[in-house]
C-alpha cells in the first residue's frame, strides 16, 4: 500500500513537472505581455516596457525562463519557510498573496454548492431508483437533462434577472397578488402528488394536502409582512424540529426503535432550552464560537443517545446527534433572520439585498451577522448556479448506482429474512451504492476549485477562475501558471484519493503496488 | 500502478448482450442480430426518437436556411449584412406561416438575428461533430494501445494522458485564439477550433477504452484468436473493439454534448469563436447587457443551445439503454415489494 502511494506520487510530480513545462510554453506563445505598453502612448512608455521587461525577466527565452519560475516554485514544497515564490504579476503583486485571497473566495463559493448538490443529487437518485418509471423518475430525469444542457451563464444571466432584480423589486413592495398564490399552491400540490406516488386516492389526498399548506402558509406570511421582517420564533423552532426529530429517527433508526426516538425528541427540547440560554451569548457571535455551540450540540448529543440507548445505542446516538445539529441551524437561522431588517435597512444594501456581482459589499461593516447575511446574499445566486448545473450528474449516477444494487442477490436475500424496507434501502443498499459515488465526489472537489471559471466570471465574483482569466486576457505569466500548480496539484491528489477511497470502501478492489 | 477494479462502476458493463442476468433470452429478442436488437431497443425510446426527429430539424434548419459550403440557403440575409433597423429590432415572427422580415429581431447594430443565430448553430454544430469524431477516434486508439499492449505502451500513454488532463483547455484555446487562428480566414478557424478542441478532448474516451480492453483482453474469445495466430492489428479491430462499441458510442454521443457547452462557454468568455463570425455563445455574451431591453437577442441562442444539447444528451441516453439495458430490470413490484 505504501509503496503504491510513494510510486502514485512520484508519478505525480513528474507530471506535474512536465504540464508545468507545457504550459509556461503555451502562455509564453500565447500573447506578449508587454502589448498593451507598446500600444499606449505615455511618455515614460520605455521605462515601463524596461520595468517590465525586468519583472518577468522577458529577455531569457521562454524555455529558459521556466526553470527560474521552477526553482522559486520549488521553495513552497518547504513547510513553514515562508519562502514560497511564484513570482509576480505584471502589476507586481505577489502570486502567493493573489492566489491565497482568490482561494478563499472560490472555496466560499463551491463549498456549499458543492455539499448541497452531493445531498440533494444523492437524495433524488436514490428515490428516483426507488421509484423506477413513475411520474416521479421521469421528471426528475427531464429536469436533469434539461439542467445539464443549460449552459451555465445563460442561466446565471436568467437567475440574476428573476432572481435578483425580481426579488429585490418585490421586497420593496412585499405584495403576493392572490393569482401567485394560486399557482404556487398548484405547482406545490403537483410536487407533493409527484413525490407521493401511488394510488390515485394518495396522490390526491398529497396534492390537496401540498396545495394548502404551499398557499396558506405564503398567505399567512404576506399577511404578517414576514418578508420585510422574517424570523422564526419558538413555536416554529419546536414544531420544525419535532418534525425534524420524527424525519431523522425514520430514516436512521425507524419509528419503532422508541429509544432513539425519545432521544431525539429530547435533543428538540434541549434545543428549546438552549433557543433562550445562548442568544445573549450569539450577540457577540464568531464563527468559532457557532463550531465550538455546534460540537457541543454534538457530544451532548450524543451524550443523550448513550444514556437513553438501551441494546442498539448507536442508533439513538445518531439521531440524537443529528438531530440537534439541526436544532442548532434552527436557532442560528432564526438570529440570521432577526438580523436581516438591519441588513436591508443599512445604508450600503438601500433594501436591494440580493447582490448580482461580487463577492461582499464593499465597504460594509457589521457583526458577525451582518457579514453573514452579506455573505449570504453574494453567494445565493453564483451558487444556485453551480448546484442545478452539477445536481444532474449526481443524481443520475446516483440513480443508476442505485438500481445497479437494488437487482443484486444479497437485497433479494435481506427481503427474504424479512428486514423492513427501510433496513433494506437504508442498510444494505444506499451505503453500497454510496460507493461509486465517492470516486465522482473525490473528483468533483478537486475540479472545482479551480473549475468555476465562468460561474465566476458572470457573477464578477474574485475567485481563482476569475485570476485566470484576467491574467490570460492580459498575458499575464505567473498568475496563470500559480492557477495552474493550485489546480493540478488538487486534480492528481484528489485523483489518487479516489483511488485509495475505493479501495477503503470496497474491499474486492485491490490496489496493485 | 492501476486499479484492478472486479466490481463494475454503473455505465461500464464490457459486453453488451441480450441475455439476461438468469441467461435467459428475453422472448421477443429471441432471433435477433445484435445490431438489430440495439435498433428495436432504441427505436422503442420515446424520448430519444423525439430527440432525433427535434435533433434532425435543427441541423437541417441551420444549414439549410444559410446554405453551407458554398451552396447557397433559401433565407434572404446573411449574418455579416447591416440592414435598418426596423420596429426596435423586435421579433416579426407571429405564427409558424409568418416570419415576416426578421423572424428573431434584429442586433444593435441592424444585423438579422435569425440568420446570426443559425449561423451560430452551425458553427456549434460543425465544431460538436468535429470534437467528437476527433477526439474519438484519438481516445479510442490511444486506449485501445494502452490496454491491449499493456507493459511500456500503457505507462506512457497513459503518463501522456495524464499531463493533457491536467492542462487547462482555456489555455490551450487561448494559445490557439491569439496566435494561429488570426491569421486565418474567417471560415476556417471554426474548423480550425474544432479540429484542436478534438485534439485535447480525449483523455476521458482513452481511459474507459483503456478500461474495456483492460477487460475484454483476457477473455476466451480473445486467447482463441491468439491461438488461431491472428495478428495483434486484427485481435484489436475485429475481435475486441466490436465488443465495445456500445460504450464508444455512448460516450462519443455523450462527449458530444458537453462539446456544446465547453465551446459556448469558451466562446462566452471570449476564447473560442471570435468575432466577426458569430457562435451562440458570443451571440449571448454580446448581448446579455440588453436583457431588459431587446431580451430576444438573449432568448434565442441559448434556445437553441439547450435544444442541441438536449436532443444530443437523451439520444446518447437512449443508446445507453438500448447498448447496456441492466439498468432496466430492477423493479420494485416485481421484486416483491408493494411501496
Amino acid at each position: 500500500m505504501v509503496t503504491y502511494i510513494v510510486r502514485r506520487l512520484v508519478t505525480a510530480v513528474l507530471i506535474l513537472f512536465g504540464a508545468s513545462y507545457l504550459v509556461y510554453l503555451l502562455t509564453a506563445a500565447s500573447g506578449d505581455p508587454l502589448a498593451d505598453l507598446q500600444a499606449s502612448n505615455a511618455p515614460n512608455r520605455d521605462q515601463l516596457i524596461q520595468a517590465r521587461t525586468e519583472l518577468l525577466n522577458l529577455n531569457t527565452p521562454a524555455p529558459l525562463r521556466y526553470f527560474g519560475w521552477l526553482s522559486g516554485a520549488v521553495k513552497c514544497v518547504i513547510p513553514f519557510a515562508g519562502s514560497c515564490d511564484l513570482g509576480q504579476s505584471i502589476q507586481g503583486e505577489a502570486v502567493v498573496d493573489a492566489l491565497a485571497r482568490a482561494m478563499g473566495n472560490t472555496i466560499l463559493l463551491v463549498t456549499t454548492a458543492t455539499v448541497l448538490a452531493i445531498i440533494i443529487g444523492i437524495s433524488l437518485g436514490i428515490v428516483t431508483a426507488l421509484r423506477q418509471y413513475s411520474g416521479l423518475d421521469y421528471g426528475v430525469t427531464f429536469m436533469a437533462f434539461l439542467f445539464f444542457s443549460l449552459p451555465i451563464f445563460w442561466l446565471a444571466v436568467l437567475l440574476k434577472e428573476f432572481g435578483a432584480i425580481g426579488f429585490n423589486n418585490f421586497l420593496t413592495d412585499p405584495e403576493i397578488p392572490l393569482t401567485t398564490v394560486v399557482v404556487v399552491a398548484l405547482a406545490s400540490g403537483i410536487i407533493w402528488a409527484v413525490f407521493a406516488g401511488g394510488s390515485l386516492k394518495r396522490k390526491g389526498i398529497a396534492f390537496l394536502l401540498g396545495a394548502v399548506l404551499a398557499g396558506g402558509l405564503l398567505a399567512v406570511l404576506d399577511a404578517v409582512g414576514w418578508f420585510v421582517e422574517p424570523g422564526l420564533g419558538p413555536v416554529v423552532i419546536l414544531v420544525s424540529g419535532v418534525a425534524i426529530a420524527y424525519g431523522i429517527t425514520l430514516l436512521s433508526a425507524g419509528l419503532k426503535n422508541r429509544r432513539a426516538l425519545g432521544s431525539a425528541l429530547i435533543m428538540v427540547a434541549l434545543g428549546l432550552v438552549a433557543y433562550y440560554v445562548v442568544n445573549p451569548l450569539l450577540a457577540g457571535a464568531t464563527l468559532w464560537l457557532i463550531v465550538l455551540l455546534a460540537a457541543i450540540t454534538v457530544v451532548v448529543g450524543l451524550v443523550v443517545g448513550y444514556v437513553l440507548g438501551g441494546y442498539d445505542r448507536g442508533q439513538s446516538m445518531r439521531s440524537a446527534a443529528i438531530t440537534g445539529l439541526l436544532m442548532g441551524g434552527l436557532i442560528v437561522l432564526d438570529r440570521f433572520m432577526v438580523t436581516w431588517p438591519l441588513y436591508t435597512g443599512s445604508s450600503r444594501i438601500r433594501g436591494r439585498p440580493i447582490a448580482t456581482i461580487g463577492a461582499s459589499t464593499p465597504g460594509l461593516e457589521g457583526d458577525f451577522w451582518i457579514m453573514g447575511l452579506d455573505s449570504f446574499t453574494h453567494l445565493l445566486l453564483p451558487t444556485l448556479a453551480l448546484l442545478l448545473a452539477s445536481l444532474a450528474s449526481y443524481s443520475r449516477y446516483s440513480r443508476a448506482s442505485m438500481l445497479e444494487i437494488m437487482s443484486m442477490d444479497y437485497i433479494r436475500t435481506a427481503r427474504a429474512k424479512g428486514l423492513s424496507e427501510r433496513t433494506v434501502v437504508m442498510r444494505h443498499a444506499f451505503r453500497n451504492a454510496l460507493i461509486p459515488l465517492a470516486t465522482l465526489v473525490a473528483f468533483d472537489i478537486g475540479a472545482l476549485i479551480g473549475g468555476a471559471v465562468i460561474t465566476e466570471q458572470v457573477f464578477a465574483f474574485a475567485g481563482m477562475g476569475q485570476l485566470f482569466i484576467s491574467a490570460l486576457a492580459r498575458t499575464d505569466p505567473n498568475p496563470i501558471m500559480g492557477f495552474f500548480l493550485v489546480v493540478g496539484i488538487l486534480a492528481l491528489v484528489f485523483n489518487l484519493i479516489a483511488d485509495l477511497a475505493y479501495s477503503f470502501l470496497d474491499p474486492r478492489v485491490r490496489v496493485k503496488a | 500502478m492501476t486499479i484492478q477494479n472486479t466490481s463494475k462502476s454503473p455505465g461500464s458493463d464490457p459486453g453488451p448482450s441480450p441475455v439476461a442476468e438468469g441467461g435467459s433470452v428475453e422472448p421477443e429478442l429471441k432471433g435477433l442480430s445484435q445490431g438489430q436488437i440495439v435498433r428495436k431497443r432504441f427505436f422503442d425510446n420515446t424520448a430519444a426518437i423525439i430527440s432525433l426527429v427535434v435533433f434532425a430539424l435543427v441541423l437541417i434548419l441551420s444549414f439549410s436556411s444559410l446554405g453551407f459550403a458554398g451552396i447557397p440557403g433559401w433565407w434572404k440575409y446573411n449574418h455579416t449584412e447591416f440592414l435598418p433597423v426596423v420596429n426596435g429590432g423586435a421579433p416579426t415572427y407571429t405564427n409558424i406561416f409568418s416570419w415576416g422580415d426578421h423572424p428573431f429581431g434584429q442586433d444593435a447594430i441592424g444585423r438579422d438575428y435569425f440568420a446570426m443565430t443559425m449561423r451560430g448553430a452551425q458553427n456549434s454544430i460543425i465544431i460538436m461533430f468535429l470534437i467528437g469524431s476527433i477526439s474519438g477516434i484519438v481516445g479510442v486508439v490511444i486506449g485501445a494501445c494502452s490496454g491491449y499492449f499493456r507493459g511500456m505502451t500503457e505507462a506512457v500513454l497513459m503518463r501522456f494522458t495524464d499531463i493533457i488532463i491536467i492542462i487547462p483547455l482555456i489555455v490551450l484555446a487561448a494559445v490557439l485564439g491569439r496566435n494561429v487562428g488570426a491569421s486565418l480566414g474567417e471560415g476556417v478557424r471554426v474548423y480550425f477550433l474544432g479540429i484542436f478542441l478534438g485534439l485535447i478532448a480525449w483523455t476521458g474516451m482513452a481511459r474507459l477504452v483503456r478500461g474495456e480492453f483492460l477487460s475484454l483482453r483476457e477473455r476466451e474469445f480473445v486467447d482463441a484468436a491468439k491461438i488461431a495466430g491472428a495478428s495483434n492489428r486484427r485481435i484489436i479491430f475485429k475481435h475486441i473493439l466490436p465488443n465495445a462499441v456500445g460504450v464508444i458510442i455512448v460516450n462519443t454521443t455523450l462527449l458530444m454534448a458537453a462539446a456544446i457547452l465547453l465551446e459556448t462557454g469558451l466562446s462566452y468568455i471570449g476564447f473560442g469563436v471570435q468575432a466577426p463570425d458569430v457562435s451562440l455563445g458570443l451571440n449571448i455574451s454580446q448581448n446579455e447587457q440588453a436583457f431588459q431591453t431587446r431580451p430576444w437577442l438573449f432568448w434565442f441562442p441559448g434556445l437553441f443551445i439547450v435544444l442541441i444539447c438536449l436532443t444530443i444528451n437523451f439520444i446518447g441516453d437512449g443508446l445507453r439503454d438500448a447498448f447496456d439495458p441492466r439498468q432496466k430490470k430492477f423493479n420494485v413490484r416485481k421484486a416483491g415489494t408493494t411501496a
